[in-house]
């Protein structure tokens, strides 16, 4: 119902109306901001992206023909932006989350305490996931995107996306072993 | 009793099983592989875990402050004024006209389409007999009906079969699509050269139905 409704708000926004804008903001710039802080890890940036990400819904809503659903085309275009900004941020900009990630086989104290909760663990695993491997985690589990959504936003075909799916999971459950957590797969 | 390649395919679908993205068809077969493989659904603990802790992580990113919104529509104040003609995409255009049809108009505009319809075919079927009357040829060369000689089958390929996979199925079986697809999928696929008896003939459905990429296959009659 929402899908349907959210096509009508994008014909309303082709017009020029901007009620529906607001509408349509109020509705996805939550999930919209998740996606893409959780890929710049700056707040931020994170926010300026989607005032651009949502006027370029503005500027190309009379060309929304309705082959994905809005949710998908929104987060396509975020992923783009996030990914400009990732190849225009300096080094030195690197905040800390992104510094965080790169990997440290040291058990400090966030390690020790990790391995006491499971949850904990996992949750500070999934954000040492490289982008590529957090943008399709995000994207199946959060963001309830079907195969064939995530080959659209991602621009890949539908096997490559079940099996980067596959390494990413791999790959968590490597980062969780270093933490000393075995979950017995892979 | 599942192969290698069935159990990685199904074990690839897991999280999306546990997001419930899956259709209907695809969710069944992954339930059933979950049913009979214990190691295949311990995997499928770990996967909903990882959902949990995901959508966990996600919830706990907060939201963004006023200001992203006073910047959207600051920028938006500072783009040049829409011109009235611009409007949605073809598709949207076609969809809105017909909504603001009523459904009387509507009705008669589907009656008026009908009969135009039937008024082509009719100048169609016209031409067609005058050219099959007495007098008139047929190129010898082009066929009007299919071909007679060999043995043909009716097959349709599961929908996740992948091209290669069927290219790999045709070669493997030494089969050639005769014609296709037709509606519902269906491909007219040539199995041998020779008229096959009709115990031959269900040997070899019998053979090609095991692959598991073929969906429905049936003899031609």
């Amino acid at each position: 119902m929402q899908t349907n409704s959210d096509e009508v708000l994008i014909g309303r926004i082709a017009k020029g109306d901007r009620l529906a804008m607001q509408v349509l903001y109020g509705r996805h710039h939550v999930q919209v901001y998740r996606f893409v802080l959780r890929m710049v890890r700056n707040e931020t940036t994170a926010e300026d992206l989607i005032s651009d990400v949502f006027l370029d819904v503005w500027r190309q809503a009379g060309k929304f023909e309705g082959r994905a659903a809005v949710s998908t085309w929104l987060l396509s275009i975020a992923r783009f932006k996030a990914l400009s900004a990732l190849r225009r941020k300096p080094e030195e900009e690197l905040d800390e989350d992104a510094v965080g990630a790169i990997e440290d086989h040291a058990d400090d104290p966030e390690v020790a305490l990790a391995k006491k909760d499971k949850g904990a663990a996992l949750r500070t695993c999934l954000s040492k996931l490289s982008v590529e491997h957090r943008e399709i985690v995000d994207l199946v589990y959060y963001h309830e995107k079907s195969v064939e959504e995530v080959a659209k936003i991602v621009g890949i075909p539908e096997a490559t996306v079940k099996t980067r799916m596959f390494y990413a999971r791999k790959k968590l459950s490597e980062l969780l072993k270093e933490q000393g957590i075995d979950r017995g797969w892979p | 009793m599942m192969t290698a390649d069935e159990r990685g395919e199904i074990e690839e679908l897991l999280p999306w099983h546990a997001a419930g993205t899956l259709d209907r068809r695809e969710a069944q077969r992954v339930e059933a592989a979950l049913a009979e493989d214990a190691e295949l659904a311990r995997r499928y603990q770990l996967v909903r875990e990882e959902l949990v802790h995901t959508t966990h992580l996600n919830e706990t990113l907060g939201a963004p402050s006023v200001r992203a919104l006073e910047a959207l529509f600051a920028k938006i104040d500072a783009e040049p004024q829409r011109r009235p003609g611009t409007a949605p995409g073809i598709a949207m255009r076609i969809g809105e006209f017909f909504a603001s049809l009523s459904p009387r108009a509507l009705a008669w505009s589907a009656c008026a389409a009908a009969l135009a319809i039937l008024l082509q075919a009719a100048v169609i079927g016209s031409i067609l007999i005058k050219e099959k009357a007495p007098g008139s040829y047929e190129t010898a060369s082009v066929p009007t009906s299919p071909g007679t000689e060999g043995t043909d089958v009716l097959m349709r390929f599961q929908p996740q079969a992948t091209v290669s996979d069927i290219n790999r199925f045709l070669e493997t079986n030494k089969l050639s699509i005769a014609r296709g697809p037709s509606a519902g999928g269906i491909y007219r696929v040539h199995v041998s050269g020779a008229k096959l008896s009709k115990d031959e003939a269900t040997r070899v459905l019998n053979t090609l139905q095991q692959n598991r990429i073929v969906g429905f296959v049936a003899i031609t009659h």
